[in-house]
């Protein structure tokens, strides 16, 4: 007689609370045995309405929301609203506003990826990483304390430049960081790039090819890492990145592994972007000088009334933006972060919509995990470097 | 994008695809779609050599309460080879199925259910229309214009019967708008 065994497919459910999740994230997994056979995720709990509040606040109320999208790069996603909304006033920052933009989204991208490095170190088992990381996140923690008072939500940059300039002394700052860093991401990829066990549990983990990225919508070090060049700060240079000479890394196979390497080396071509911008950044203003758009200074609104209407007007009522739409994308250390604006005139938008690098990098998971083993899950929620801040919005 | 960049993008779409509408703003290229083009213009904008939109950007859904056609769809696409963007437009009336264009890339398909989800837009021929971002149980659609900030309800945990319910929202303050808009 015939000796047949019948196993049974059993569903997981992963999180929403779980800590290699890097969120609040519900991810049903359908198993057969140890192997994920189906996964879905099932996003939202974090979902705080941010599109819905951007169009009942003004222009200038509604950045320090953008802060609170991916928590974990915070100017970065201010460059992408301040750009857009410069765009649709038509009006260009002053040449060391762009670059002291520049400076710290690079210093944004340095932050993000310490902490990718670092989270994904403690997801397959590499505790050390994380504390390496965090020492370092700490002093452009402190950078960003200097610049603008807040630690993490920092608020800083405006349409048409940045709100303050440099404090006395950060410039020295950033340059004593940036010339030792190197040395520090050498620190780092002794204990893991030729790890044996972190190589084995990256390599050929979660291959995406070229097209199937593509398909997937998939963007910055994930698209890179599947080998297709693409960089908005190359193909659309904004601010100070067409005055600068940094190179794009791609990786060769499409899995963890290269797309570890490809932030790895990111973090030394953002570290080449800092020390020339602080090599060529001129003196001058550090926003608009038309006070139509930008605060002015506080030492004018002691004594001058031009300034303080101006600045009772910019904060009570904000500027009018002329009626137009406009698609703006930045690349935001996890990939092109969006915004889609539709003003019909006035200072409130009509309709803000985000398009955010996690949506699609979570969505594409649907794809990548199914004959992986369950092990893989957290190496694959880590390699696509996820926060739901921008993710649910 | 660069002006005459602009210019061979127009030509190469008058070229590929006759009897669309072509709107040309500032730095972009708006093509005006109806229901019944839509995925072909889509797989022809992705497949055809010159066009190679390869990647899909973005769905952003508008709402227009005063207009005939309440809803508009608006795509973005982006050929990472060419380097140039494109913006599709679609009007959409309260209750009409969009044909779905989850087949031509597969990530439109959360882009589709958020629509879904925030503006009520229903699509025919997609894998998995469920809401997305909002709560499994929600009810209404919250980005159209008449939808308020506040909500409709809100939820807190009952002490006494153990549990977490929904009541209608109440506020402290009747205007929650301190900024209202004098336009």
């Amino acid at each position: 007689m015939e000796q047949r065994k019948e196993f049974q497919n059993y569903t997981v459910n992963f999180g929403p609370q779980h800590p290699a999740a890097h969120g609040v994230l519900r991810l049903l997994l359908e198993l057969d045995g140890e192997v994920v056979e189906r996964a879905d995720p099932h996003i939202g709990l974090l979902h705080r309405g941010t599109e819905k509040l951007l169009e009942h606040k003004t222009y200038l109320q509604g950045l320090p929301y953008w802060d609170r999208l991916d928590y974990m790069s915070m100017m970065s996603q201010e460059h992408t609203w301040v750009l857009a909304v410069e765009k649709l006033l038509g009006v260009v920052a002053p040449p060391r506003a762009q670059f002291i933009r520049t400076i710290f989204a690079e210093l944004t991208r340095i932050l993000n990826h310490l902490l990718f490095v670092g989270a994904h170190g403690l997801d397959v088992g590499a505790m050390t990483m994380f504390i390496y990381c965090f020492r370092e996140r700490e002093a452009i923690l402190d950078m960003y304390e200097a610049v603008c008072g807040a630690r993490m939500h920092a608020a800083y940059f405006r349409p048409g430049g940045v709100a303050k300039d440099l404090p006395e002394g950060l410039a020295e700052k950033i340059r004593a960081f940036a010339e030792d860093f190197p040395a520090k991401i050498d620190e780092y990829e002794s204990l893991l790039t030729n790890n044996r066990i972190w190589k084995q549990r990256l390599v050929d983990v979660g291959v995406v090819t070229a097209e199937q990225a593509l398909d997937m919508g998939c963007v910055g070090p994930v698209l890179r890492g599947s080998g297709v060049a693409y960089d908005l700060r190359k193909a659309e240079p904004y601010d100070a990145y067409d005055k600068v000479d940094f190179d794009i890394p791609v990786g060769k196979n499409g899995d963890s592994y290269d797309r570890y390497l490809v932030r790895v080396e990111e973090m030394r071509q953002s570290n080449r972007i800092i020390l020339q911008c602080l090599d060529k950044m001129p003196e001058g203003d550090c926003k608009l000088p038309n006070f139509k758009y930008s605060i002015p200074k506080r030492d004018d609104m002691h004594s001058g009334m031009e300034s303080l209407i101006h600045h009772f007007k910019l904060v009570s009522e904000g500027f009018a933006v002329p009626p137009g739409e406009v698609y703006l994308a930045t690349e935001s250390p996890k990939g092109e972060l969006g915004v889609y604006i539709i003003s019909h005139g006035g200072s409130k938008p009509y309709r803000v919509k985000i398009r955010s690098a996690g949506f699609n990098h979570l969505q594409a998971l649907k794809v990548m995990l199914p004959g992986h083993m369950i092990a893989d899950v957290t190496t694959m929620m880590g390699t696509i470097d996820i926060v739901f801040g921008e993710i649910d919005r | 994008m660069t002006q005459d960049k602009l210019d061979r993008l127009e030509h190469e779409i008058g070229a590929r695809l006759s009897g669309l509408t072509v709107e040309r703003l500032a730095d972009v290229l708006v093509v005006h779609v109806g229901l019944d083009n839509l995925v072909r213009t889509m797989t022809r904008l992705r497949d055809d050599i010159a066009l190679d939109f390869k990647l899909f950007v973005d769905l952003a859904g508008v709402h227009y309460p005063d207009r005939k056609v309440p809803f508009e769809l608006v795509y973005q696409l982006l050929s990472v080879h060419k380097n140039h963007r494109i913006r599709l437009k679609l009007p959409v009336d309260e209750g009409v199925l969009v044909p779905s264009v989850a087949g031509v890339w597969s990530c439109a398909d959360w882009y589709e259910r958020e629509a879904y989800d925030m503006f009520g837009i229903l699509f025919s021929g997609h894998p998995d229309l469920r809401r997305i971002l909002n709560d499994y149980d929600f009810h209404g659609y919250p980005l159209r214009k008449d939808f308020p900030v506040t909500g409709f309800v809100e939820s807190r945990y009952d002490e006494k019967r153990g549990m977490l319910i929904k009541e209608p929202v109440r506020l402290e303050r009747e205007d929650r708008e301190p900024y209202r808009q004098s336009s």
